[in-house]
């Protein structure tokens, strides 16, 4: 479940980006620009979250190592 | 004539006078042509201006040698003479081995590092970019040593969202760099590692020295996963170093070079919500300007200024219609006014004019016998005129 987390904060965060650009460059239209700012808060609160609620996880591989040692 | 022997019983006699006379020397000497056999046993020469001897190091005891012997490496050999009679030759057999000075270290690693040079491992073209946001970071370290103590707490600091992997190993000693090779290599058959840094905390040159060994250094070029490398202080230089994809003067510093900080995010996360705010008010305000100068636009006028206009006709229509038509309700009012004054006249005035009168006091028609005062004035109202009766001034 925190996984799926993980893999999404580099998109949403480059997402966050992307919109960012979009509003910025003036190209889009009123309501594209509505769409996109939503998306953008709503991505915005999710990386918020998940930097707050990040743990950091460690595991090791020292078992499958010393297998392939044998 | 002295006693005949035979090949064996000389070459035996010469084996047990060389193995008990040197059971336990050092040798200072030149390492050539240096051997590492798969079997794991090490051969080489051991040479000096003037001679040179066969030597031999058994795998087990070359394990303890925490660097790979270099040809043209001076070195201090220690172990026995051995006879090997089939062939008549005698050997040196190694116990054990340590570079000549610490220059003799320097040197194998300027040749290693030429070496490697030459076939293009330190190739700039060759550097794998590092991740920006990595999710699964793999460690080659040792799980319990003072590093990977560091780049946990860094990394829970920095960017708690990613993993570490750590794939622990020995980092100095016997075995340390193939240990460090293993680890690479398992690493690199994980399919979700988007980094591996490879390090430890400071030592000594012979500490560090597994970072310099040829293998590591190849294990480091042929990671399809980039890499990078961190060992010991900000001074320390490994062969490591300049075949990972990105070189860190210390392991904490590695993490920081491969994770976001986690304030700076916050603080683009902030920004984002802010200046993007402020930006959608642009837009809607840009909009509103927009409609505005459009509804004001020449084009939108003319349907406006039609409206208005046709808008005053109707009115002037209205106004001169609601005139006639008031004029007219007037008129046939008054008209009606008159006719029924008439009407009501002439009823009166035909039964008067049949000789009948009428009688007013006060102003009032007196129509019966209870309503008629005697002590006041009346008038008698005939057809062809009226009789005022002044009752009062007779009385007095």
């Amino acid at each position: 479940m925190s996984k799926k987390k993980e893999s999404n904060f580099e998109e949403s965060l480059n997402r966050l980006q992307e919109i960012s650009n979009e509003l910025e460059s003036g190209s889009v239209g009123l309501e594209e620009s509505i769409k996109l700012y939503e998306e953008g808060i709503k991505l915005a609160k999710i990386c918020y979250s998940t930097l707050k609620d990040a743990e950091l996880k460690v595991t090791e591989l020292k078992k499958q190592l010393e297998e392939s040692i044998r | 004539m002295s006693e005949i022997l035979s090949v064996s019983d000389i070459t035996g006699l010469v084996k047990k006078t060389l193995e008990e006379k040197f059971d336990d020397i050092n040798i200072v000497g030149e390492i050539s042509n240096f051997k590492a056999h798969v079997s794991g046993h090490w051969y080489f020469t051991l040479k000096d201006s003037g001679a040179q001897i066969n030597c031999t190091m058994w795998r087990g005891l070359n394990n303890y040698v925490f660097f790979t012997p270099q040809d043209g490496m001076k070195v201090i050999a220690s172990g026995k003479i051995t006879v090997y009679p089939p062939r008549g030759s005698y050997q040196f057999d190694v116990r054990s081995m340590r570079p000549a000075g610490i220059g003799e270290l320097q040197a194998a690693f300027e040749k290693l590092k030429q070496k490697l040079s030459d076939e293009g491992l330190f190739s700039a073209d060759l550097k794998k970019p590092i991740p920006k946001f990595p999710k699964k970071i793999g460690i080659v370290t040792a799980i319990d040593g003072a590093a990977f103590q560091d780049m946990k707490s860094i990394a829970a600091r920095r960017y708690p969202v990613v993993e570490l992997v750590i794939a622990s190993c020995k980092v100095q000693g016997e075995g340390a760099a193939e240990e460090i090779v293993k680890s690479i290599d398992l690493l690199n058959q994980q399919t979700d590692i988007d980094l591996i840094i490879v390090g430890r905390g400071g030592g000594s040159l012979e500490d560090l020295w597994a970072f310099n060994e040829e293998i590591v250094a190849r294990a480091i070029f042929r990671s399809n996963i980039p890499i990078i490398s961190a060992v010991g202080h900000e001074v320390d230089f490994t062969i490591s170093d300049f075949v990972a994809d990105l070189r860190a003067p210390t392991p904490s510093a590695a993490i920081e070079l491969s994770t976001p900080n986690m304030d700076d995010l916050f603080g683009y996360i902030n920004e984002f919500s802010y200046y993007n705010s402020q930006k959608m008010w642009e837009i809607i305000n840009d909009y509103k300007d927009d409609v505005n100068s459009v509804i004001s636009s020449y084009g939108f006028r003319l349907p406006q200024d039609f409206i208005k206009n046709k808008s005053q006709t109707l009115d002037n229509i209205f106004y001169r219609l609601s005139n006639l038509v008031g004029n007219k309700f007037n008129y046939e009012k008054n008209r009606l006014g008159i006719l029924e004054e008439k009407l009501k006249a002439m009823n009166v005035d035909q039964v008067l004019k049949r000789g009948f009168v009428y009688l007013k006091q006060n102003d009032k028609v007196v129509g019966r016998k209870n309503e008629f005062f005697e002590e006041k004035d009346f008038t008698l109202k005939f057809y062809d005129g009226d009789i005022k009766i002044n009752v009062e001034e007779k009385r007095k």
